[in-house]
């Protein structure tokens, strides 16, 4: 833990009068699951968008594995994966050809595509699925298959937009193996949730709200901290104060 | 490069999954074509016709006669007075009233001068002058026709006679000309909705960001893009050519390949025109009303229907931005005149040059930010 693989300093992003980011300054280590946290509007997705290179900040110096995010969006981009909060992948198209077609993209080989593409499909115990429309997915499949792509390329940072939303709690729990697993390959998963029962999988946590970073710390110094039991507890503590 | 491969791949696992496109993209030509070119005719059949004879001479039967024995009209009656023929036309009842004055045949033959009147029904102006014209003519034959009878030794008639000869389309064959016209509609209505609809709808579904976190450059992006659809499109065109060909026996004097290259370039155009649009367009509803907007100017100013040369300076020189205009014009000189590759180039570059500008314009106009 301590190369430091997303440094974010004064991270400031206006729209008009309105500041959705406040001087943000963080770092995220190598091989770390970092939670991002805050309430609807806090400011999470304008962050993710700037650390992914789909919006540029007003003012802040932003790195994402060693490259300047806003001069060079581009090479961020084979850098890192990302999974939205909406669905993304196609749901015309069948499970593989949604993998070859992102393999593509990623510029992997043939043999690589395929190779990779039964990996996960096994991993997931999904290979009879292989051939189906991904209309016919049942939402929680989806979104690990989706993790899965996302992950296709061997990012070193991965991010997640409320991967969970709308998931049933059994998948939920799946899902958050497949985060684990992907961090002991070294890979750096930074997630946004506003489940508190997964903020406590994090190994550190970042609470937004109204855009300023409000804490960071690891779940367990943060309970101690504001001398509750649970995250819950944690953030409706901050939320009050704002009020 | 190897990138495009992928997206050409996606979109035609998508394009040819889509239960509602593939009828459209397959139907389209063949119905455009066939029900287009009947239907859209200048054409006028039956006109109808109520007369006012104020002679009743030999005559005036006559020159009547004349006109129910044409294929052109259909006769619907005779009136005594003009007040009772005026009041059948504006109950829609007649398209044109003839009027015989008094003393038409005694004025004829005495101070070799008299007159009809003609009163057409203006609603409809370009079918008006039609009307008109025939009613004309049939009035100047007879005319004819009598100088003939009172001077057989002349036999000559009117001094000077006209020997009408049309070119390029001997016998004013209404398909020769629509065909050529209607063909560009139908790959330029392909093109534009197909890649105006396409990044929209990838926009709608959220799936454009996902393909915005990735390393795909510009370039490639709107290569995958435009490829497809240019190839479907120009197979729609060759099977609009052989429908032209085969079914309606419209023989393509000039080069068919001059022509399909031509089509190739303003299909750049016209598709690169699309992606722009759904550049500024956010949900699959405004990118359809702007298409729509471009596609109805664009083609009631195109020349297919009344002549480019005809319109205001205004109007022509809104026409110098007018894609449609210069392929209607290249693809009737190729199909009806046989033009070569050196009669065409001026507006052939102009077109490849508007290419190349839109391609261009529409990559700087697509942005992987927010």
């Amino acid at each position: 833990m301590s190369e430091k693989i997303i440094e974010v300093k004064d991270l400031v992003k206006k729209f008009g009068n309105f500041v959705a980011n406040d001087r943000l300054t963080f770092d995220v280590y190598r091989g770390e699951i970092f939670g991002f946290l805050g309430a609807n509007g806090a400011g999470k997705t304008t962050a993710i968008k700037i650390l992914t290179g789909l919006s540029r900040p007003t003012s802040g110096q932003v790195q994402v594995a060693g490259i300047n995010v806003s001069k060079y969006p581009e090479r961020v981009k084979k850098k890192i994966g990302y999974m939205n909060q909406s669905f993304s992948l196609y749901n015309d198209m069948s499970v593989r050809e949604n993998f070859r077609f992102y393999g593509g993209i990623y510029g992997l080989s043939k043999a690589e595509i395929k190779e990779r593409t039964q990996y996960y499909l096994h991993k997931l115990d999904m290979e009879r699925y292989g051939d189906q429309l991904l209309k016919s997915i049942p939402l929680g499949w989806k979104q690990k298959l989706a993790f899965s792509v996302a992950n296709l390329h061997n990012p070193g940072v991965i991010f997640l937009d409320e991967p969970t939303g709308g998931v049933d709690p059994i998948t939920r729990r799946q899902f958050w193996e497949l985060i684990y697993e992907a961090a002991d390959r070294g890979t750096t998963v930074f997630v946004t949730t506003h489940y508190m029962d997964e903020a406590e999988y994090c190994e550190r946590v970042a609470i937004l709200s109204e855009g300023k970073l409000k804490a960071l710390d690891t779940p367990a110094l943060m309970k101690q901290e504001f001398g509750v039991t649970n995250m819950n507890d944690v953030f409706l503590k901050l939320a009050r104060n704002v009020e | 490069m190897r990138r495009i491969r992928y997206i050409l791949q996606k979109e035609f696992i998508q394009v040819f999954r889509d239960k509602a496109l593939l009828p459209i993209i397959i139907i389209i030509p063949i119905v455009q074509l066939v029900v287009l070119s009947y239907t859209a005719t200048y054409e006028i059949k039956n006109i109808r016709l109520v007369v006012v004879d104020q002679d009743h001479t030999p005559t005036s039967r006559e020159l009547i006669r004349q006109f129910s024995g044409s294929p052109y009209y259909h006769l619907k009656g005779n009136f005594d007075n003009y007040t009772e023929a005026l009041d059948y036309m504006q109950k829609g009842k007649t398209d044109q009233i003839l009027v015989v004055e008094p003393h038409f045949e005694k004025n004829l033959k005495t101070i070799k001068k008299s007159s009809v009147q003609l009163i057409t029904n203006a609603i409809n102006g370009s079918a008006a002058g039609v009307m008109q014209s025939y009613a004309v003519s049939i009035i100047n034959n007879f005319h004819n026709n009598i100088l003939i009878k009172e001077h057989p030794l002349q036999a000559k008639g009117l001094p000077i006679q006209t020997d009408t000869l049309y070119w390029y389309n001997p016998e004013l064959n209404y398909f020769t000309f629509m065909v050529p016209g209607i063909l560009v509609l139908l790959v330029t209505i392909i093109g534009l909705f197909l890649s105006s609809m396409n990044v929209v709808k990838e926009k709608e579904l959220g799936t454009i960001t996902q393909l915005n976190v990735t390393p795909i450059s510009k370039f490639e992006f709107i290569a995958g893009k435009l490829i497809p659809f240019w190839i479907i499109a120009m197979a729609d065109l060759v099977v609009g050519l052989l429908l032209a060909r085969f079914w309606f026996g419209i023989h393509i004097v000039g080069n068919p390949l001059l022509l399909l290259f031509v089509a190739g370039v303003y299909l750049v155009l016209i598709l690169s025109l699309g992606l722009f649009i759904s550049t500024l367009a956010q949900t699959m509803q405004q990118s359809m009303f702007i298409s729509w907007f471009f596609l109805v100017i664009f083609i009631l100013m195109s020349g297919l229907f009344t002549p480019i040369e005809s319109m205001p300076v205004w109007a022509q020189q809104i026409d110098l931005v007018n894609p449609i205009a210069y392929f209607i014009k290249i693809n009737r000189m190729i199909m009806l005149k046989g033009s070569v590759f050196s009669d065409i180039k001026s507006d052939f570059f102009i077109l490849s040059g508007y290419a190349a500008a839109m391609v261009v314009f529409s990559t700087l106009r697509y942005r992987k930010t927010s």
